[in-house]
């Protein structure tokens, strides 16, 4: 019943969807087949078989499913190491990736040959080889009008509900805020292609690359955590060599130094 | 001391004056103040590292003046719209208020601007913790008794100012934390009944943000509050020099001297190079530590919040209420009161401040003391009062935690609902426990300080008698330390006055008095009394029987010469 409705979705969305076609990765009859085998071994015991996802039985999604998400989806999630989890929670961190580019390759195509989904990015979507010194200034504006409520003004993160948190930008691969963006990943809101387009994407990318490429013209950041962080500096560092100073004042007193003499 | 000192190595003869001394005397004549000078350049303060905390705040705040003043001179106090042309590349061309501009342009385009920024910040910061620390000192060791009431208020009126003043000058630069920082302040008087809306309409010139606020809060920031500020902290001086500084009990010192050294020019060095070196310690935090990175936030716009949108540390409290108040709101003639916000963000802080201000007064009329003090008191000796302290600390904390809810949870991995569940508990649960906790603890110190008065030290020397027994050999204490140790005054619980209900009748006030008695008896339960002088003097037999057969020992044996009576420096044994 579930899967015919979500074939039936992914139908009308693959009929009624301009934007999106099925990539040709899917068109790949070896690599869908190879996809498939790595996905059984995998991604099934989650995802299911048929990566119709698996329901528990109090209605809850133990894995959800995967007709539909694209490759772009697969390639975000396996390629930063999100999937496979290492452990059921609340959110997928993560860690060194566990499949080759080939191996993610293949489980793309073999997810994008279930439904019609977001195709993996050309790598001329991301490379910021046309964004001029305005679509810095402009992805900024996107930026902290969209990501920084939760990603924080510097990208250092921030936390989020029941124990999830939106993970630090820095350092990502532009491809994955890119793929995530168009994905909306865990807890991540979806940015289709309509509703920031590809060249506003390509911006925002810039902006936080551009980012990490000024100096930190203020001194050491303290993480880029904001006022919290400075309070701890400012008790911490700032009154306790104030109040060691104190005490070092005070006990080199004219007293005591004639009592050292005596 | 170097005063007197200098007069007595110059004999009164004929002698030319020096230029320097025409001059002082051209202005002696006129103004007189050298017998003034003269006599306060003697004054005795004593000497003690807690007794400079509040120097930490004075000299911050001669930091925050000099700094202020420089970043006038480029800080336009506007809200009207410009566009931005200045060298921080990511925002050129942004359309964005006066304010916010300015300070980029402090901060980029001119020189030592940003350094000046962050100097200016950070001894913000500095001078506010600076003023809690030094509160605590005078709290613990009941520095604001009798006469010192007043100058107690004043400091906590510095302490509500100095908050005050922090929190506008956060709003200054009008980027998106300032922005965010005045919705909040906007919402709070919103929440006020019945005069909230005219309230924040008033202060903010129309509905928020409008664009009066800026300007408003500059002439606020640079000088309304510092005025009072600089008033308020002369007088506060005034009062000290007035009723003289407290010292700690120790020997020679009394209820009615102050031993110390003078201001000239012991303190004149120690004081004046304390400012250097908070000075020091302020510049390098503003040259090495980012604070404010205001280029980051972006400049204030409505639609827009960034994770970790937090005041300043000093509002963290007040952040913290407000995040674990339930979201409680009721209709009242079809107007919504909202709980969620006024009680937190209105009711709290005043009830705060008020208990803040009227603390000398309760605890005297508990206390029923109406002594003056000028000896402090040691804070195990206070039970009652470090404990309160304490309890309110944690109280403070739990807030001051929960203000950062989302960083701790991000940082060790939290569930951030947990983390306001358990801050709405701990807020009531843990404070009892520290106070009952610290109490306790006050009291085993107390019972510490008689056993060692009573009894003797420990020396560490275990005795064998001849039957086959141990015990550890005690000797008296030094007369310092014994001196220390008895220099403050009985406890003496309020009572009931006698005969009030004789004929069962209420007296008049009786219920006040019976709450008094009851708050008086808490008060001081259990605290331990210091020795009479029986007591001391059947202690001092014990000890004194101890230490004759000790001098009677013709060859004391190996390892009892480290009983702390005996000069070790050089012993052979020490060095295995």
């Amino acid at each position: 019943m579930l899967l015919t409705a979500l074939l039936l979705t992914g139908g009308a969305y693959a009929v009624l969807s301009p934007a999106s076609a099925q990539d040709d990765l899917a068109a790949d009859e070896a690599l869908v087949d190879r996809g498939r085998q790595l996905f059984l071994v995998g991604c099934a015991s989650c995802h299911g078989t048929n990566a119709e996802g698996i329901v528990t039985s109090d209605g809850t999604q133990y894995g959800p499913s995967l007709v539909g998400v694209g490759a772009a989806a697969v390639d975000f999630q396996v390629g930063t190491g999100r999937m496979p989890l290492a452990e059921p929670g609340v959110q997928a961190p993560d860690k060194p990736a566990q499949y080759d580019d080939e191996e993610t390759r293949a489980l793309a195509a073999y997810v994008a040959s279930l439904g019609p989904g977001p195709a993996i990015p050309e790598a001329e979507k991301y490379d910021l080889e046309g964004v001029d010194e305005e679509g810095v200034v402009r992805g900024g504006q996107f930026f902290l009008t969209n990501c920084t409520a939760c990603h924080n003004f510097a990208g250092a993160g921030g936390a989020l509900p029941e124990g999830k948190y939106a993970p630090p930008l820095q350092g990502t691969d532009p491809k994955y805020i890119y793929e995530a963006m168009l994905t909306g990943p865990q807890q991540m809101p979806v940015f289709s292609d309509e509703v920031i387009t590809p060249e506003d994407k390509e911006d925002v990318i810039a902006y936080i690359q551009s980012l990490e490429e000024n100096p930190s013209y203020g001194g050491f950041a303290l993480g880029s955590y904001g006022p919290v962080a400075e309070g701890m500096f400012a008790w911490l560092l700032g009154i306790g060599a104030l109040v060691g100073f104190a005490v070092w004042i005070a006990a080199n007193s004219v007293r005591s130094k004639k009592r050292t003499k005596a | 001391m170097g005063a007197t000192r200098l007069g007595r190595r110059e004999p009164a003869k004929a002698q030319k004056p020096s230029k320097v001394g025409e001059v002082a005397t051209w202005a002696d004549d006129r103004h007189g103040l050298a017998a003034l000078a003269k006599k306060n350049v003697r004054k005795v303060f004593p000497d003690h590292w807690s007794f400079m905390l509040g120097e930490i705040a004075l000299w911050s705040f001669v930091i925050l003046l000099l700094t202020g003043v420089f970043l006038t001179f480029w800080f336009k106090p506007s809200m009207a719209e410009v566009v931005y042309h200045g060298s921080y590349d990511q925002l050129r061309g942004i359309p964005m208020s006066e304010a916010y501009a300015s300070t980029l342009e402090i901060s980029f385009d001119v020189r030592g601007g940003l350094l000046m920024r962050q100097i200016h910040h950070w001894s913000a910061m500095l001078f506010i913790a600076a003023m809690f620390v030094h509160m605590m000192r005078v709290f613990f060791t009941g520095a604001f008794r009798k006469p010192r009431e007043l100058n107690w208020m004043v400091g906590g009126l510095l302490l509500m100012l100095g908050i005050l003043n922090g929190f506008t000058g956060y709003s200054l630069p009008d980027d998106l934390l300032s922005g965010t920082g005045l919705r909040i302040a906007d919402g709070l008087m919103k929440s006020i009944p019945v005069v909230g809306t005219y309230v924040s309409f008033f202060v903010f010139g129309g509905e928020f943000p409008g664009d009066d606020i800026v300007s408003r809060l500059f002439t606020v920031h640079v000088l309304l509050i510092p005025g009072l500020l600089l008033a308020l902290v002369g007088l506060h001086m005034l009062l000290l020099v007035y009723h003289k500084h407290t010292q700690w009990p120790g020997p020679g010192r009394t209820e009615k001297n102050v031993v110390g050294f003078p201001m000239m020019p012991v303190y004149a060095a120690k004081a004046g190079g304390y400012f250097f070196i908070v000075f020091g310690v302020t510049a390098l935090m503003g040259g090495l530590l980012t604070i404010n990175p205001i280029w980051l936030y972006g400049p204030y716009n409505p639609s827009q919040v960034t994770a970790g949108s937090q005041p300043d540390w000093y509002m963290g409290v007040a952040e913290g209420l407000l995040r674990i108040m339930p979201g409680w709101e009721s209709e009242l003639f079809g107007y919504t009161i909202s709980w969620n916000v006024f009680l937190p963000g209105v009711v709290a802080p005043g009830i705060i401040f008020t208990m803040v201000m009227l603390y000398p007064f309760i605890e005297a009329w508990i206390t029923g003391d109406k002594r003056e003090h000028h000896l402090l008191d040691r804070p195990r000796n206070a039970p009652t009062r470090t404990a309160f302290l304490v309890a309110m600390m944690t109280l403070f904390g739990l807030l001051w935690a929960a203000g950062g809810n989302d960083l701790l949870a991000v940082t060790f991995n939290l569930n951030l609902n947990y983390i306001t569940w358990f801050m709405r508990v701990a807020i009531f649960v843990g404070p009892p426990i520290a106070f009952v906790f610290t109490r306790r603890w006050c009291i085993s110190l107390q019972r510490q300080d008689e056993e060692r008065l009573l009894h003797g030290y420990e020396t560490g020397v275990i005795m064998r008698s001849p039957e086959g027994s141990y015990s550890e050999r005690h000797l008296p204490i030094d007369r310092t330390g014994a001196y220390i140790l008895t220099a403050r005054d009985r406890d003496e619980v309020y009572q009931l006055p006698a005969g009030a209900d004789g004929n069962g009748v209420a007296a008049r006030g009786s219920l006040k008095n019976k709450v008094r008695a009851r708050l008086s008896e808490f008060w001081f339960a259990d605290n331990v009394q210091k020795p009479t002088r029986e007591e001391l003097v059947a202690g001092h037999g014990d000890t004194d029987r101890e230490l004759a057969l000790h001098a009677g020992e013709a060859h004391p044996a190996d390892g009892h010469q480290y009983d702390g009576r005996h000069d070790v420096a050089g012993d052979e044994l020490r060095k295995h």
